[in-house]
């Protein structure tokens, strides 16, 4: 975590550097004061990526537990409530289940088919795992707080991410399964497919804000409009179009529900994952997560504004709350998500990104160009600015939706009625 | 800073020879991205960040699904690693190309005029001693090369495009040739 300024562009309040704010600055340098001065930046570095294994581990920890709980107050039943702490009768909830889970993973037998390819079916949980922990490095998690400061940051964390497919691929083919190897087909399809609407929708932020580093995405999007309105992309028509396909292409991405496919535990038994068992289940398990973490994180760095509060009133929580705040509100959307809605078949899944996301996401890019060369409209001319920034989003996706669900939708339940 | 390239050099090297030799298609497939990671490593290496993350994105992401893709997709069976070329016609065209390929890029490199840079942050020496003056290393930043391409290579940028349109194209037609699969409409 570098101690470099950042610049904030306006309105460097009283609040942007106060104790709190510097809080983990000071707890590392502390820590580090003893050592002599050729080690110290060393330690900095282990000691960033030890907070960001042990604060992602635990929040991995319990999105897993509140996503049980969720999915179960949803469907009408508790979820796991019946762990105690150990060597206590104390229950709270069941807060200590995800360390049962991950006790239970441990001792759990780790069976290898013999027809599989050993060297491979033991690398793919560990290159997964690694790419998705590697998308961690470039996410400013508060004003200070930045472990890599990078000039493509953004470009970092999407090629890390596409290097996960390859795991995928190598999970489905070393366990010589059919199931597994026909899930990785289906995953890697997926995948791809939403690569490309997952990186149209975060181009336009770049265009914006001209630059491909995350601090500089974030320091763009500073400021307040009359101190309630802040300067987030998600407030800008085309950022509200990027954001939602930003979303829908991470859910993808990260194998969430309506587009879990590859694991479609009622068709492909658990997909890529059918001969995995023990800890490099949880691996994936682990990685996915991850995976989903990351993909927040980056939403709200590239269209939530990052770290920075709704209001200037609300400066005085520290920045890093604030991201940690986000963040669970998006992971809530996305355990929501989850709840809600039903599988998409495999044609369904792919029409859908290339027939209605890609389109969209390229006319947004039109719209985000149209927007930065607008800059300079004032008076009357915004409104007129914002009207047909609206108009690009809302008219092509009524028109696309449509002629794409002309003759099959609404639809018809014959049999549930 | 030497040490780190031969160590990149070799891991790159090392792992395409044994992409070469080995009989398993899909073991060389994943071992050349493998070695793609490794030239991505150069590119970092050598300062250029962003044509790193685009190698990584591109090859690792991309271009190792369609070779694994096409090794699937084409192999009947697990056992089936007839590697060798089908006809003496082919096996001739393949030459040509590779030796074609080889010529482009061998005359490309060799017509590049290199310049000795000093390393990053070191002020610019009047007059290296060396064969070359030494100037300071250019700092390119993606806008820089965003520029590059609009004006300078533009050209080559539309052409590429439409070059990677037409193969997309070809693609789909020769994928499409089934007549009974296309009339299927999906509900």
């Amino acid at each position: 975590m570098n101690l470099a300024v950042i610049p904030v562009a306006a309105s460097v309040s009283e609040w942007s550097d106060s104790f709190l704010e510097r809080l983990p600055l000071v707890g590392r340098d502390w820590l580090t004061s003893w050592l002599p001065e050729p080690w110290r930046w060393l330690v900095n570095s282990l000691l960033s990526i030890a907070v960001i294994l042990s604060v992602f581990g635990l929040l991995f920890a319990y999105v897993t537990l509140a996503e049980r709980k969720i999915l179960g107050r949803i469907q009408n039943r508790p979820g796991p409530n019946r762990t105690p702490i150990p060597f206590t009768k104390l229950r709270f909830f069941g807060l200590a289940q995800p360390f049962a889970d991950g006790v239970k993973s441990l001792t759990k037998e780790d069976v290898v088919p013999r027809g599989a390819d050993h060297l491979l079916h033991f690398l793919a949980p560990v290159v997964l795992l690694a790419f998705s922990i590697l998308t961690f490095a470039v996410i400013p998690y508060g004003r200070h707080l930045v472990p890599v400061e990078l000039n493509a940051g953004v470009l970092y964390f999407f090629a890390a991410g596409a290097a996960t497919e390859l795991a995928v691929f190598m999970a489905g083919w070393a366990s010589r399964n059919k199931y597994s190897l026909l899930a990785a087909m289906r995953a890697l399809a997926q995948l791809i497919s939403y690569e490309l609407p997952l990186l149209l929708a975060w181009v336009p932020v770049v265009l914006v804000a001209g630059s491909l580093s995350t601090t500089e995405i974030v320091a763009a999007q500073a400021g307040w409009q009359f101190d309630i309105i802040p300067h987030w992309y998600v407030l800008t028509p085309w950022g509200a179009a990027g954001f939602a396909i930003f979303m829908i292409a991470a859910l993808a991405e990260s194998n969430r529900s309506p587009f879990d496919l590859p694991e479609a535990e009622s068709e492909l038994i658990a997909g890529h994952l059918t001969e995995y068992s023990g800890f490099k289940y949880a691996l994936f398990f682990m990685a996915e997560y991850f995976g989903m973490i990351a993909l927040s994180g980056m939403a709200i760095t590239l269209f939530l504004g990052g770290w920075h509060a709704p209001s200037p009133y609300l400066e005085f929580i520290p920045s890093y709350v604030w991201f940690m705040g986000k963040l669970s509100a998006l992971l809530l959307g996305f355990i929501w998500i989850r709840a809600t809605f039903p599988r998409l078949r495999m044609d369904q899944l792919t029409r859908f990104a290339w027939k209605f996301l890609v389109p969209l996401a390229l006319i947004n890019l039109g719209n985000a160009a149209f927007w930065s060369l607008s800059l300079h409209w004032s008076g009357p001319l915004q409104i007129l600015r914002w009207l047909i920034s609206v108009l690009v989003v809302v008219g092509p996706f009524v028109l696309l939706g449509r002629k794409l669900s002309a003759g099959v939708a609404p639809r018809v339940y014959r049999y549930a009625v | 800073m030497t040490a780190a390239l031969v160590l990149i050099a070799v891991f790159t090297l090392a792992t395409a020879a044994v992409a070469l030799s080995l009989r398993n298609l899909i073991h060389s497939a994943l071992l050349l991205s493998a070695s793609w990671f490794g030239i991505a490593a150069f590119y970092l290496w050598a300062g250029a960040e962003f044509v790193a993350f685009a190698q990584v994105l591109v090859y690792v992401g991309a271009v190792s699904m369609v070779i694994l893709f096409a090794v699937l997709l084409t192999r009947r069976s697990r056992a089936d690693t007839v590697i060798g070329p089908d006809s003496v016609a082919r096996a001739i065209s393949a030459v040509i190309t590779g030796m074609a390929v080889f010529g482009v890029l061998g005359v490309a490199i060799l017509k590049t005029s290199f310049t000795r840079f000093s390393p990053a942050g070191v002020p610019a020496l009047p007059g290296g001693t060396g064969v070359s003056p030494v100037i300071a290393a250019p700092t390119a930043t993606v806008r820089d090369i965003g520029i590059q391409l609009m004006s300078t290579h533009a050209a080559a940028l539309l052409i590429i495009g439409i070059l990677l349109t037409v193969a997309l194209l070809g693609a789909v037609v020769l994928a499409a040739q089934d007549g009974s699969e296309s009339k299927q409409e999906s509900p």
